[in-house]
This record gives C-alpha cells, structure tokens and sequence, in this order.
C-alpha cells in the first residue's frame, strides 16, 4: 500500500538497528518510554523489540485511551443502558473493558442494554436523528486525537436542535498524564523507573503541536521524539532519542514532520476550547486522581451533557486487588511481573484494562510477544519459499 | 504464566454475549465446555468442520452443518443464499469428501418481502446447481417480527470420501507444508463495506464460492500427500490455523510476506483498524501437505481457477505450547494468536 509499505520496509529497519547498535554506548542503559498505545501496538505487532541493542528499553506509557478508563466510568455508561433506557453509542475498543459486577459494556448488551459500537460521534449522531423518541448517548472516550470530533459532534447538535442526544465525556489529556509520571515518587525521588526520554504521541500531536511539549525537555531535562505510528518511525525515533542522551541534549524534536507542525491543528483547538473546559481533577485507571488532566462540556452546552442531563454522581471503584494495571501503565512494572497475567487475566478474560485494548501493554504483550516468555524451537525442516 | 489456562465458562450467572458467535476462543470455549461433554462421542470428538462417519459398505461419510446469519443479506458478489449453500458444501469438502446433497432449513421473520426471499432463494438454487450438489429437503418457520433478523438459513451436507483419503485437522506433523489457495480477507471486507454506518465504495467482491472440485483436484495430484484441509471463514486465516495448532498439537511458522492481501482489503483494514490474518473468507482454503507432496499439490491448485494464486505460507513446527508464528515483513517475529471475542477497531 503506497504511503504505508515505504514505513514498514524491514531492510531499512535493519540498518537503522545497525546504526542503533553502533551509536548505542554499551556501558549505559536505555530507558525511553512510548507514551501512545499506538507506539505499544506498533512495538508489538512488528516485532520492535528484537531489532533494539539488548540496552535499550521500552517501557509502556499510559496513553491508551481505553486503559486508563477507571471501572466508574464504565459502570456509568452501564448505568445509562440497563437503568435509564438509553441508545448508548461507543468506540469498539470500549466494548470490552471490565466493570463492576463482572460486567462489561458487551455484557451489559447481552442483558438487554442497547449498547451500539459506533466508527465516530457523528454515527451516534445520526442515530439520534432517526430514532427522536430515544435517548441517546454518545460515550466519548480518548485523548486529543479523538476530542475534536466529539467537540463537532456536540456543536451540530445544539445547531440542529437535538432534544434527544447527550455525550458521557471521558475526554483526557496526554500533557497532564505526561507530567504526573514524571512527579511521580518512582521517577523523580527514588529512581526505580529509568525515564531517559519519550517517544511523543503522533496523533495527538497532530492535534496539540509539538509545541506543550517543551516543557518536559526544559524543566525535567528529558528529550521528546514525536513519531508516527509506524514501525520505521518508532525506530528512528529511538535513534534520535539515543542520539540525544548521548550529546547530552533534552530536546523536542520532529521525526512525524510529515503531519505534525509546532503550533499543530489550530482549528481543532478553537473547536475543542469552545465547547469543552478543563476539569479540576478526574480519575485515571493507574495513576488515579490526576490534576486537571480532562475534560468536561461548558455550561454553554450543559444540555448535551449526560452527565448533567441524567443527574449521574461518579463513584470510584478500586480494582482488582491482584491486577497490576496502575503500575504497568507508570512504567514501574512489565506485564509479565503482573500474578495474573495470561492465567486469569486472559484478553479472552479480561481483568484489568490493559488487557483489552490490543493497545494495552498487557494484550500487546500477550497476543503478539508471550512466546518470547517460553523459549521454543522451532524447526523449519521445509524452507518457506519466497 | 500458567500454559494454556482458560477460565471456565460461568454456567451460572454467564449470558451468551457477541464474542461467542464470533469464531475465536470465546466460541471455541463454548463448544469445548458446554456442547462437547454433552453429546460426548468419538465422531464429534474429531473435532473437524464435518464428522466422518462409517458406512457399512466401507469407506466414509461426512455429515457437516452450517447455520447462516450474514448481515446485509445481499452484498457484493453473493447473498445469504449463495452462501449458505457454498459454507456446507466446503464444510463437507474440507473432510476430504465429495458433497453429494444438501437440506436447508429457513428462519423467515414476520414481514419479510416475499421479493427478496425469491431473490434469495433463486441465488441458493443457481449455487446448488453449479456446485452439482442439490437440496433434496427442507424445513420453513416462521417468527414474529422483531424476533429474527430477516432469515436465518441452516444447511447440511452429506458427502463420501474416496478410498484412501484420510484428512483431518488433528493430521498436520512438524515439516509439513502450508500452502493457501489466494487472497484473504475479501469476504470480511466485501460485507463490511455494505454496513449500515460503515458504508464504503469498494470494487471488491466477496469471494464465497464452492471449493469441492479445489478439493478434489488436490487429492488426486497427491494422494495421501493432503493432510488437512479447513476454510478459514469466521475468525480468519489466523484462527483456523490455531485450531488446527491445537487438533495436532503442534506449532507453526509463516511468513507474512507470503500470505496474498488484495491491496483493497490491506488498504479498508489500515483503515478500519482490523487485521486482515482474522477477517472470514468464503471461498478459499488452507492445505497442509507433506513435505514431498506440497509441490504436485500446489502445482494442481494454481491449475484449478479457484486456487489460481495459491501459495506456499508456511511450515508446521514442533511446539508444545502450539503457538503460530509469524515471521513479520518487517524482520521481527510475533505470535499470531486466537482472535478474541469480536475484531474491534482501535480508536487512535
């Protein structure tokens, strides 16, 4: 596929791990952390890992968006369902998250919810239109990439005058996520998670710039690589952050020049200020409440608020004692450190969230990577053929 | 991590959810737990697509049943009744056999226009007849609106297996070849861009299709060379060859440049977010052969205009832990595991 193959090119992805190998000091250890489940996704799938130098490391990032979904948030899009008589709309991803009560929203459907896997906010939208007699909520979940169409979505709503259609926003932000790990006791004070710099998020940067960025190379010293989401991208980009830590250097720099500018999509941020605002505080699966890091609507679109519209009180609810998701998504635990990984915590089972999304460190993990856990031989008795 | 630990099904408080229909493990784990113990018997213990089963002239029949529930009903190069003559009558080849004939039983639902039931049933009698296998009985219900998704179809198959052939999913050895018969996804992307929501303009086709004379052509260039044939329909390439992992308690090893993806179905799959390795083909099969045997056989699918672009995709290796695996394009290598629960589109 054009535009696509040209980043996927294996013999280029081996000289770049040639020149990692090279440049790479082996009496250091590398630590970079890939923000994105995307990265995570693109790490896993084409097999990364085995192309970096044994001292350079990935850790998982918390930026999957439906990962760091706290149970409560879950529990109230359930709720909308199964006790409000509610169309609730929602990315597939989000189909499968564990709850409370051993529910799920892919349960709850089978339990009679009218529970719809939607492809944007516009389809919930359109299904608000054509049934007016209904209820219908649009359950917006991720970080910056996907908030500007929630945003339209809700604008077209008040231009039209829908009476029938709210939004469960679950917006987030990578910034705040970003600067939390970096405050947190394992980083700053103890040192237990290495962070020698991040692969930056390439969809959201799109959105946001490179630009809210520089603030985590100037303050905590640490050098920012945007990448896009391809596997060439996510290897130059560790050679670049390589480079940086060896000069010495912690700066933000572009390897995604091809869709992301310093200022980024002004147009989509105009649209988000104008019809979201920050909250004082929100709960993330993993880091917990983390300061100012999502979003809620304005008052000026109050009436597209679920929240608002069915009266919902939010209750948090604390997970599975045994799962480890809140210390893989900081970086301080690796999926397999988790008792519960690939025994009772399965994507087919999933316990916690990580284990979900294929953007999970868990799932990724375990679908595309577990084999590397058992050592096996492989016998190729009949070459394979071109 | 505990090997191949599966928690059980909840009997108790556990509903049927979407993931069990989907052909991966929640579906595998629904007949492995609760249908399998209960009509407990030698021949559904084969665990293939039919069961064979003896005849006391000698030799084998096969029985397979296959019930249809495609939405939409109609869509680019096929419709439910097409299809639901095509699945059974692959699903009876893919035992080795040749279909003789086929029942069909019908679900019609309150309302549905008496036009589109003919147009459905006219397509099935067209695919009975080109595939010479005729429906010799049948059953119609009918349910009240709301109650049924415009017509289910189920049908089965009786074929009999030539002398000497001896396929089955539990057959594959270490060494054996892997060979594909064309592209994979075309069916999956070709009804997915007829979703209502999902629309898209694609000049893609559904590939079902009718595979026995594939089939039959195989095992005369190699006989006893096939050892397993299956078609990956729900849950794709990827799921089938794990079921056919687990029957033979094996691993396997493929290369991923080898597997043929139409650039229309790579291209809607880059878009939607899904892996082309786990959308349902309808129309083509995999093949594990001898090693000796895997050229004649290849050689006399690229002759046959089903298996035109059949490939070589693999090899089957020694594997406790029957893992698929997969050299990727990209020089890493990665498990290719069970689908789980329904294909779900990634958000970012």
């Amino acid at each position: 596929m054009k535009y696509i193959d040209e980043f996927r090119d294996g013999d280029i992805a081996r000289k770049i791990g040639a020149r990692l190998r090279e440049e790479a000091l082996p009496e250091r250890q590398y630590s970079f952390m890939e923000f994105c489940g995307g990265h995570t996704h693109a790490i896993s799938r084409y097999g990364i890992a085995e192309l970096l130098p044994a001292n350079v490391r990935m850790v998982h990032g918390p930026g999957c968006p439906v990962c760091v979904l706290p149970i409560g948030r879950i529990d109230l899009a359930i709720q909308l369902a199964l006790e409000r008589g509610a169309i609730v709309c929602t990315y597939g991803d989000t189909m499968r998250v564990p709850a409370s009560d051993n529910l799920s929203l892919v349960r709850a459907k089978a339990r009679g919810g009218d529970i719809r896997m939607v492809y944007s906010g516009a389809d919930a939208l359109e299904i608000a239109r054509r049934e007016p007699d209904r209820e219908v909520v649009f359950f917006a979940i991720g970080f910056e990439t996907t908030t500007p169409p929630t945003a339209l979505t809700i604008r077209l709503a008040k231009d039209e005058g829908l009476k029938n259609f709210s939004v469960l926003c679950c917006h987030v932000l990578t910034p705040s996520a970003i600067t939390h790990i970096l405050e947190s006791p394992e980083v700053r004070q103890f040192g237990t998670v290495p962070l020698d710099g991040f692969v930056g998020p390439a969809h959201v940067s799109i959105v946001i710039g490179s630009a809210p960025y520089e603030h985590f190379s100037q303050e905590y010293r640490k050098p920012v690589v945007i990448a896009g989401f391809e596997p060439l991208d996510v290897m130059q980009a560790v050679l670049m952050l390589v480079r940086q830590v060896n000069e010495g250097r912690a700066e933000v720099e572009n390897e995604f020049t091809r869709a992301v500018s310093r200022d980024g999509n002004l147009h989509a941020q105009a649209l988000v200020s104008e019809v979201f605002e920050l909250r004082p505080s929100f709960e993330w699966r993993g880091l917990g409440e983390v300061p100012y890091s999502a979003l809620k609507i304005r008052p000026a679109f109050a009436e597209f608020d679920a929240e608002r519209r069915f009266g919902l009180g939010y209750r948090a609810v604390p997970d599975n004692k045994a799962c480890e998701c809140g210390a893989i998504l900081r970086g301080v635990k690796k999926p397999t450190d988790c008792k519960i990984f690939g025994t009772v915590c399965t994507p087919e089972n999933p316990v916690g969230s990580c284990m979900v999304s294929s953007e999970g460190a868990c799932a990724a993990h375990y679908s595309y990577g577990r084999f590397r856990d058992i050592p096996v031989r492989v016998e190729t008795a009949c070459p394979v053929l071109p | 991590m505990k090997k191949d630990y599966i928690r059980p099904l909840d009997i108790k408080h556990g509903r049927i959810d979407m993931n069990h229909g989907a052909g991966g493990r929640a579906s595998a784990q629904l007949i492995d737990e609760l249908f399998k113990p209960a009509f407990a018997n030698e021949w559904l213990a084969q665990g293939n697509d039919g069961a064979a089963l003896p005849i006391p002239q000698g030799g084998k029949m096969v029985v397979a049943t296959d019930a249809h529930v495609i939405s939409p009903l109609f869509f680019p190069g096929g419709d439910i009744g097409s299809l639901s003559v095509h699945g059974t009558v692959n699903d009876v080849a893919m035992c080795g056999a040749k279909p003789l004939y086929l029942s069909a039983s019908f679900i019609l639902e309150e309302g549905f226009p008496l036009a589109d039931l003919k147009r459905i049933v006219d397509s099935m009698a067209a695919a009975a007849r080109e595939a010479g296998v005729p429906v010799v009985t049948g059953d119609t219900k009918v349910v009240e609106q709301g109650k049924g998704d415009g017509v289910f179809i189920s049908t089965t198959g009786i074929g009999l297996v030539p002398m000497g052939v001896d396929v089955s999913g539990s057959n594959a050895r270490p060494g054996d070849v892997i060979l594909l018969s064309g592209t994979i996804g075309d069916h999956g992307v070709a009804v997915l861009s007829q979703r209502e929501s999902l629309e898209f303009e694609t000049t893609l086709q559904s590939d079902s299709a009718a595979l026995h004379g594939l089939v039959a052509a195989m095992l005369d260039a190699a006989p006893g060379g096939v050892r397993v044939l299956r078609d990956p329909t729900r849950g794709g390439l990827a799921t089938t060859l794990n079921e056919i992992a687990g029957q033979s308690k094996a691993g396997m090893l493929l290369d991923e440049a080898a597997i043929p993806v139409k650039p229309q179905v790579d291209a809607a799959c880059e878009l939607l977010g899904l892996d082309p390795l786990y959308v349902a083909n309808e129309g083509k099969l995999v093949a594990i052969c001898a090693p000796e045997a895997a050229d004649a056989v290849l050689a006399a699918m690229r002759a046959h205009p089903r298996g035109a672009e059949a490939v070589r995709i693999g090899t089957v290796t020694e594997d406790p832990h029957r893992f698929v695996q997969m050299d990727t394009r990209f020089g890493g290598r990665r498990v290719v595991d069970w689908l789980s629960g329904e294909q779900l589109p990634r958000i970012c």
